[in-house]
Order: structure tokens, then C-alpha cells, then sequence
């Protein structure tokens, strides 16, 4: 769970709008405050332009691929953690996105409660460091 | 089914290649037949000919002889002498005793009438033969050789005439009568062989002499005379009555005679036969070798040839299989991936829903939409499975070379058969030791041989049955795990043909190929697969594989 004081600042992109908003939704009524975005080009100026604590990129996106996306991140803010979601479990899309540093790589359809344990795993990580 | 085309193709070379080396042995046997058949003629001929010619000889000579004896007689003596009875007498005895054949001697004279005559037949004295042709010739010629005649005596018979003229132009003929036949007797007493005759004709085909088969003197000979030839011959002819003869003849110069040798019964000999049958024995025994040899090389060559074709076959089977599952491997990865995202879109709404029917303090009928939304989300938690199966199994498609657990594999793919064995209500017993060394190989390629055991396995064992998984370290270096069930079994055929391709108990259901595939597997990783069955008591199968590291880098 999100710490009240300091509430997990989220950047999600998805080309899939009702997918993307819905979980934003259900996301910000446990505490998150997500962003959402539907194409590369428009996440990587988000990122560019404010402070996220993590960012849930899907792998499959139109235009600039999840893994062009990611290595721009990495390059911005190498400390910024990615989870990668894919709709092709077990691709080599995932295991190559997490050896280029994504933090996680969740399959579609999600399990909520996987995507907020990770979570909470992560936001604790970053208050460690 | 497909033995016809290779018994034909068989049967299309050994017939090529049997008739390339039949061929110039057949030629070969007909030319030395031949040859030998002309040796043998020639050999079976050349008595024959060397009779008539020594007999040819012989007569010239004889009758040279006589006939010089007589123009000597006629030059020698004067016509007084001659015309002497006496003289003539004594003349003809030492003719007798010198020369034999002669039968009588006479002085004609100049008018053509016997003036003197010593011989069998006196009353022939006085006698006139200045009508008679031969008279004629011996005036012109000087010496005349007559025919086989008869005459005025009964016996055919020789004459042979010589004229003397002397200075003054005085003339007369000694004339001596010769019998012919004591010496074709003599002749053909010295060349006897059985089945021949030797006789002398006419050119108009009459017997000049007794012909021990063609009759007498002055008779018709049967036989019709051959072409005429100074040199002697030799034909295979036939006689009158259709028999195969040997002929041998030759006309005498300077006379009317053609002296003429038959042998009857023209057997092919002894040693032709025996060497006929030899050349055909060797013909046939090489005809028979030939095709014995190329029979067997060519069924061994075909029978190679079926065989790499038959692997060929199968590898084009498995291609072919391995191909399938891999398209339609590639066509469920396409339908999962593109099932996830509306998945997801129903997942998030319903969790949405749920959410807010949290938030809500009263709301009517609450537990009708929980439970509801509740299924929602399990509905979509099973299809995320389908799908994320689907997937797995569209990755194991690509052959990649992996260190793997075993157990972890073992159990990844009984997650596939979970459903069946529940629905059959049958139990599977896992026996995974831990801490067994990992083995290289395809992810994918192992779990098709545990999936292909397992099926079988659950197969062949009857709803509410049990199926015991084990794996454990075998010898230092390999892990053996065992896949048993207490089934139908299988009878000594079905263990006999069980890895083999296209064999398979399950009729329409079964391909035939899993065993023969997965032997193919095991063998490739150096692995081997046990087969422990009895009919009414189970099957246990035994995978050994060998513990494997992949190479540094890999």
C-alpha cells in the first residue's frame, strides 16, 4: 500500500484506452496517482517533463515500441523503475526488456494483487535507497 | 502398397543388366557353335573326300595305264605279227599277267573288220565294226576310251582302242575290252567304310559300276548327278527315299565318268553332341550366374534404396508433423496475444465494478453482483490460462538448447493433463527426488516426450486408475524418471513395434508418430527410453537422460 504521506506517482502507457483507464481508475482509489498515456512518443515527454515514481509500460505499443520507450527512460533517468506489461506471455520481448533493466515484466490480464505487492516491494525498495 | 513400383524398378534393371552380360555370351556360344559345327563337318567330310580323290587317282592311273599298254601293243608290233594267232596269244597273256582287267584283245583293220582275236569270244571273229562310232573316233583320235557298255558281249564292259599308222600309211587298231568292275570292287574294298558306297556314273546318271546301294551296272541311279566339278566335293544331300547322305564326287577329266561316294547314315558323331551339350551347360550355368548375381545386387541396391527411402519418408513425416504443430503452434500464439488485451479490458472492468460495489455502503442486492463479478473474474482467470498455454506451447515450437530441471519440466507439463486426470478421476502420484544434476536440452522437445508418456500412460489406464510419476538420479550422471500406470498393458507385438513410425492401438486417434518421435528425441539428447509392460498389469516407461552442461558461452 502506497504511503499516505507520499503516494507512488504512476506513468502508465497503453495503447489499449479502456484497458489504460480503467486500471488508472481502480488504481487511484487504492491511493496511486497515475498518469496515463497511449503512445510512446507522448510518455517519453511526461517523463521528460515531471516526476514519476515508476512507470507501467506495455510492451506492444504503436509507433515508438515498449522497448524503444524503455531504453529512452533508461538513458533520462536510469533510476526510474519500468514494469513491463505484455499480452504474449513468456516472449522474448519481456526477458529481453528486463535485461535491459526493467524492474518486472507482468502478463496481461493482470492480477491486481501481483501488480500491488510489486508495488509496495518497489516504493519500499526506493525509500530504502 | 509400395513394394510394386520398387519390384518393377527390381525387375526394369535386373533384366538390363542380365541381357547387357547375357547378350555377348549368348553371341559367343552361337559363334563357337557355329564354329565348331563347321570343324566337325569338315572332319566328318574330309574321309569321304580323300576316297574319291585317291579312288580318283587310282582309276586315272588304271585306265592310263591300259591305254598307253595298248598304243604300245599297236606301235610295237607289226600287223603280221599282230594278225598272228599265236603271237597275240602270247601278247595277251603277258598283258594279263602284267596289267589286270583285261578280257580280251583284237586286230581290226584298216576296214573296221576283227581280223585277230584272243578272248572269251571267238565267234566275234570276222566280225565288221566300221558302222560303229567308237571306229570313227580311233581314226580321228588315235586312241579312244569307250563307255560302259554292253555291246556284243553280256557284260558291261570297256573298250579301249588305239590306232597305229605306220610311215607307208598303213593302218590298224588293237582294240582290248576291260573289265571296269573288278576294279570299282577292288576300289571299294580298299576304301570300305560302313554305310558307304563308292560307284562311277555316266553324266546322264547312269551306274557305270555295282553301287552297293543304287543297283547295278547300266541301271538308272536314283540319285540325281551332281553339278559338275574337276575337283572333288562333298554335299549334304538326301537320296531318293528323303535319308540325309554325304556326298562326295568329282567328274573324271577327259572321259564320261563321274566317279562317285556315298555314306548313308550321317549320325552327327558322338563327340558333337558331347560338346553341344558342354556349350550349352556352360551357356546355361553362365546365364543362370549372371542372373543369380545380378538378381541379388540389385535386391540388395533396391532393397537400400527402400529403406532410405522409407527414413526419408518419415523424416518428411515429422517434418511434416513438427511443421503442423508448429503453425498451429505460431496461429494460437496470434489468437492468445490478441485475446489477452480484451481480456485484460474485461478483467480491469469487472475488478472496477468490484471495486466500487465495495465502496458503496448500501446497495441493494450486493451479494447477487459480488458473486457475479466474482465469476467474471474467474472466467477470465481460466481463459489467461488457456491463453497463457497456448503461448507456452507456440514457444516450444523454436528449438533452443536450455540447462533444465527436470521436475520443474515434469510438472510444467502435467499442468497440461491436470484437467483430464480430474475428469477421470486419476490419481497422480509424484516421486521427484530433489538436487538431480540438470540435462541440456529443448524445453519444448522434453515436455513433447513427458506429454507423450503421460498420454499414453493415462490412456491406457481406466477412469479412477493411478499414475505414478518418479524421477531420480540414475548411475552418477543421469536422471531416469519413470512414468508407470497401472493400465491395460501392452502384449509382446505392441512392445515389439512400439517406437516404430505409423504403429499405433489407438486406431483413428493416434498418429502412430508420438513414440517414434520421442525415441527420436531421447536418442538425439544420448538418452534411451526402457519399456517395462504386462498386459493386465500397467506399463512403466523409463526416460534416461544424461546429465548435461552447456558449453561455456552458449
Amino acid at each position: 500500500m502506497p504511503d499516505a504521506r507520499h503516494p507512488l506517482k504512476l506513468l502508465m502507457v497503453d495503447d489499449e484506452r479502456d484497458f489504460a483507464l480503467t486500471l488508472a481508475e481502480r488504481l487511484e482509489l487504492r491511493g496511486f496517482t497515475p498518469s496515463v498515456a497511449f503512445d510512446g512518443e507522448s510518455a517519453l515527454e511526461r517523463v521528460r517533463g515531471e516526476h514519476f515514481d515508476l512507470v507501467l509500460l506495455d510492451v506492444m505499443l504503436p509507433g515508438l515500441s515498449g522497448l524503444t520507450v524503455l531504453r529512452r527512460i533508461r538513458e533520462m533517468q536510469p533510476g526510474l523503475p519500468v514494469v513491463l506489461l505484455t499480452g504474449n506471455a513468456g516472449a522474448k520481448d519481456g526477458a529481453e526488456g528486463i535485461q535491459q533493466g526493467a524492474r518486472a515484466c507482468i502478463n496481461k490480464p493482470l492480477d491486481l494483487q501481483e501488480l500491488l505487492s510489486l508495488f509496495a516491494e518497489i516504493a519500499k525498495e526506493s525509500r530504502h535507497a | 502398397m509400395q513394394s510394386s513400383p520398387y519390384a518393377n524398378l527390381r525387375r526394369k534393371i535386373v533384366i538390363i543388366l542380365a541381357a547387357t552380360a547375357i547378350l555377348p555370351v549368348l553371341l559367343l556360344s552361337a559363334i563357337n557353335y557355329m564354329e565348331f559345327e563347321r570343324t566337325f563337318t569338315a572332319e566328318a567330310q574330309n574321309p569321304l573326300r580323300a576316297t574319291v580323290s585317291k579312288s580318283k587317282n587310282s582309276l586315272e592311273l588304271f585306265m592310263a595305264e591300259r591305254s598307253s599298254t595298248i598304243s604300245l601293243i599297236a606301235s610295237a608290233f607289226s600287223y603280221e605279227d599282230l594278225a598272228d594267232v599265236r603271237t597275240l596269244q602270247r601278247i595277251f597273256f603277258v598283258m594279263q599277267k602284267e596289267f589286270s582287267g583285261f578280257v580280251d584283245l583284237g586286230l581290226i583293220n584298216e576296214q573296221g573288220a576283227l581280223v585277230n582275236y584272243v578272248g572269251p569270244h571267238r565267234e566275234l571273229l570276222g566280225i565288221d565294226y566300221s558302222g560303229q562310232e567308237w571306229f570313227h573316233k580311233v581314226r580321228f583320235q588315235n586312241r579312244f576310251v569307250s563307255e560302259v557298255f554292253r555291246g556284243f558281249r553280256l557284260f558291261p564292259h570297256v573298250v579301249i582302242a588305239a590306232q597305229h599308222v605306220t610311215e607307208r600309211g598303213d593302218r590298224w587298231i588293237v582294240r582290248a575290252t576291260i573289265d571296269t568292275a573288278q576294279f570299282m570292287k577292288s576300289m571299294s574294298i580298299a576304301h570300305f567304310e560302313p554305310d558307304s558306297d563308292i560307284f562311277l556314273l555316266n553324266r546322264k546318271g547312269v551306274l557305270q559300276s555295282d553301287s552297293l546301294f543304287y543297283g547295278k551296272t547300266l541301271e538308272q541311279c536314283p540319285v540325281p548327278v551332281p553339278v559338275q566339278s574337276y575337283e572333288t566335293r562333298v554335299v549334304n544331300t538326301s537320296d531318293h527315299n528323303g535319308r540325309p547322305i554325304l556326298l562326295s564326287y568329282c567328274y573324271l577329266a577327259g572321259s564320261d565318268f563321274v566317279l562317285v561316294a556315298v555314306k548313308q547314315n550321317v549320325n552327327p558323331f558322338q563327340s558333337w553332341f558331347m560338346l553341344r551339350t558342354d556349350i550349352l551347360l556352360i551357356l546355361c550355368v553362365s546365364i543362370l550366374a549372371i542372373y543369380t548375381v545380378a538378381a541379388r545386387t540389385v535386391g540388395t541396391l533396391i532393397a537400400r534404396l527402400q529403406e532410405s527411402d522409407k527414413e526419408r519418408e518419415q523424416a518428411m513425416l515429422q517434418m511434416e508433423h513438427s511443421q503442423k504443430l508448429s503453425s498451429i503452434g505460431r496461429l494460437a500464439a496470434g489468437v492468445a496475444h490478441e485475446i489477452n488485451n480484451p481480456l485484460a479490458i474485461i478483467n480491469e472492468k469487472a475488478g472496477l465494478l468490484c471495486d466500487i460495489l465495495e465502496m458503496e455502503q448500501a446497495f441493494p442486492r450486493r451479494e447477487q453482483f459480488d458473486s457475479n463479478l466474482k465469476a467474471i473474474s474467474n472466467a477470465v482467470a481460466r481463459c489467461r490460462d488457456i491463453t497463457h498455454r497456448m503461448l507456452g506451447f507456440a514457444r516450444r515450437m523454436d528449438v533452443k538448447i536450455e540447462e533444465l530441471d527436470v521436475n520443474a519440466v515434469l510438472s510444467e507439463t502435467l499442468l497440461f493433463l491436470e484437467k483430464e486426470a480430474q475428469h477421470r478421476s486419476i490419481v497422480i502420484i509424484q516421486e521427484l527426488a530433489d538436487g538431480l544434476p540438470k540435462i541440456a536440452c529443448d524445453r519444448g522437445q522434453l515436455q513433447q516426450v513427458f506429454l507423450n508418456v503421460l498420454n499414453n500412460a493415462l490412456a491406457a489406464v481406466d477412469d479412477g486408475g493411478e499414475t505414478r510419476i518418479r524421477s531420480a538420479l540414475h548411475g552418477k550422471d543421469a536422471v531416469a524418471i519413470s512414468i508407470a500406470d497401472n493400465g491395460v498393458g501392452m502384449d509382446e507385438e505392441t512392445k515389439k513395434h512400439i517406437f516404430e513410425p505409423f504403429f499405433t492401438t489407438k486406431k483413428e486417434k493416434g498418429t502412430g508418430l508420438g513414440m517414434s518421435i520421442i525415441y527420436g528425441i531421447v536418442k538425439r539428447h544420448g538418452g534411451e527410453i526402457q519399456v517395462d509392460s504386462a498386459m493386465g498389469k500397467g506399463t512403466t516407461i523409463t526416460i534416461i537422460l544424461p546429465a548435461g552442461h552447456l558449453p561455456a558461452g552458449a
